[in-house]
């Protein structure tokens, strides 16, 4: 048997078992990597963000609002009957980083769009005590100012090369879908046919500017409204 | 590395064996009971393993031998939640409204259930009792209805909401812009007239060419005294409820460019039984007609 005292005097044996041990480690936690692929799951319905909801999700970023919201309804019965569908892993799948977690101050916002009109969510931001009266949330007033737009492109590039499937096309019409999504008039049918089910409108009841209130509420209402969860079993979405 | 254990003579234990320019140092052990739980905790780490999913594999992930997932264990214990409602939702839902409202049994059960739903779902913009908030969100505490307050308009107001774009069968009404086809005066007269309904006019002569242009333009949604047409959801001018204030200031700026209410629609996110439950909440909430 092989002594301790012989290893430890010996370098070249030292570094050889040393590179042995290592490399056993590497393995064990490597090698399952190669196929996890087959663990990620998927489900119909979600696409990537539209750029005005991804600016909204920026600044859903900026402000913070993760330390108080979670978006992770999670499989106990209590949240099911409050929220919905529990979450998917596949619902964030093009989130990054994602938005999951379960330290609540305000509530959870995974399945938030469409549940409060653009009107209610206007005056929740500027003034949240005027609808709420319990609430402690800050006033977001001040995101009635523009929108910075010039850099919508890059941000879509830059998903892009992390792995989020954005066409060209989309990139390519990212500056025009931003200004459509906000303006009520403007013709949708290329928006939608890019990003299904995105919400329009004059979000912040102003069509003729593009604010980053107009962002934020876009990113709300369309917040858990991709899955139809009518035909979705959890055995659907096994990978 | 250890070369001589040998006993400490002060205190009489082993010493570890090593030695370092003559200081040597005591070998005190992890206590037995505290090593045999750490055993026990990773031997059990292993049969958790093989009991539940665990491990990524080549194809899938090892899933364990009860088969057990948070996802059919959720599914069974809302399955057995269901089951255990279903004899009463199923009455609910197959009952009449005005059914639902005569049985005391259905009626204490929706009342209950409709009390839930609306904290969790209306109480945002309608207030938790129901009592509406400043901005356009109206009370469904009193009996001014825009849009009718019978069971069935209840009903079909939550069911579709009002001017949502999800929903085609939405509540759906307009008010123009008048700021774009009156004139400035010409919107002064109206807001005349419409506060001559509280009789709080100040200038009869402004309120009477007022009542010409209301009779040319307004009177199709809010009624000939300003009672409101439900048909229209135009609302009632004739009364101390206003949803975007009754000053005289913003009667002229809801005029000119009106502010109108959204409410989106309930069915889908909400199921049949809640929403008929919530209808007769709120029905009994204030002015149910």
């Amino acid at each position: 048997m092989l002594r301790h005292a012989t290893i430890e005097r010996n370098v070249i044996l030292l570094a050889v078992l040393t590179l042995i041990t290592v490399s056993i480690g590497g393995i064990v936690q490597i090698v399952p990597l190669f196929t996890i692929e087959t663990t990620i799951e998927r489900v119909a319905g979600i696409r990537p963000y539209t750029p005005l909801e991804l600016a909204g999700r920026n600044i859903y970023l900026r402000e913070g609002c993760y330390a108080c919201h979670s978006q992770m309804i999670r499989p106990f019965r209590d949240e099911l009957e409050r929220y919905g569908h529990y979450s998917l892993a596949a619902e964030s799948m093009y989130d990054r980083p994602f938005q999951w977690g379960s330290k609540r101050t305000g509530p959870d916002l995974a399945r938030v769009g469409g549940k409060y009109s653009n009107e209610w969510h206007l005056q929740h931001f500027i003034d949240p005590r005027s609808v709420v009266p319990e609430s402690v949330m800050p006033p977001y007033g001040f995101l009635l100012r523009p929108l910075r737009t010039d850099d919508i492109t890059s941000h879509l590039r830059a998903l892009q090369r992390l792995g989020v499937p954005y066409t060209d096309a989309m990139i390519a019409n990212a500056a025009a879908d931003l200004r459509a999504q906000a303006d009520p008039d403007a013709d949708h049918s290329g928006l939608l046919e890019r990003y299904p089910k995105a919400p329009t409108g004059a979000f912040d009841g102003n069509p003729g500017r593009v604010t980053e209130m107009d962002a934020i509420i876009a990113y709300m209402q369309m917040l858990g409204t991709l899955v139809d969860f009518a035909d979705v079993t959890p055995e659907a979405v096994r990978q | 590395m250890p070369t001589k254990i040998e006993k400490d003579a002060v205190t009489g234990k082993e010493t570890t064996g090593h030695e370092w320019d003559g200081i040597k140092e005591l070998n005190t052990p992890l206590p037995k009971w505290w090593l045999y739980i750490l055993y026990a905790t990773i031997a059990w780490s292993v049969v958790w393993a093989i009991l539940y999913p665990s491990f990524p594999g080549l194809s899938g992930h090892w899933r364990g031998t009860t088969g057990w997932t948070q996802r059919t264990a959720i599914a069974e214990q809302m399955r057995a939640v269901d089951a255990e409602r279903a004899p009463m939702l199923e009455r609910i839902r197959s009952a009449g409204l005005e059914e639902l409202r005569r049985d005391p049994d259905l009626l204490q059960y929706a009342m209950a259930g409709g009390r839930v739903a609306f904290a969790d779902n209306c109480a945002a913009c309608h207030g938790a009792g129901g009592e509406g908030r400043p901005g356009g969100f109206p009370s469904l505490a009193d009996d001014s209805w825009i849009w009718g307050g019978t069971l069935e308009d209840i009903h079909t107001t939550i069911l579709h909401g009002i001017r949502n774009t999800q929903d085609p069968d939405a509540r759906m009404s307009m008010m123009p812009a008048y700021g774009q086809i009156l004139s400035r005066q010409e919107i002064d007269d109206v807001a005349e007239h419409v506060l001559s309904f509280t009789g709080r006019s100040t200038n009869a002569e402004s309120a009477a060419r007022g009542a010409t242009i209301y009779a040319d333009q307004c009177v199709a949604c809010h009624g000939e005294k300003g009672e409101g047409v439900r048909e229209q959801g135009g609302p009632a001018l004739n009364d101390a409820i206003w949803l975007y204030g009754g000053s005289k200031r913003e009667i002229t700026a809801q005029i000119a460019n009106p502010r109108m209410g959204v409410m989106p629609p309930w069915q889908g996110r909400l199921d049949e039984a809640t929403i008929r439950m919530l209808t007769v909440y709120v029905h009994t909430l204030g002015g149910g007609e």
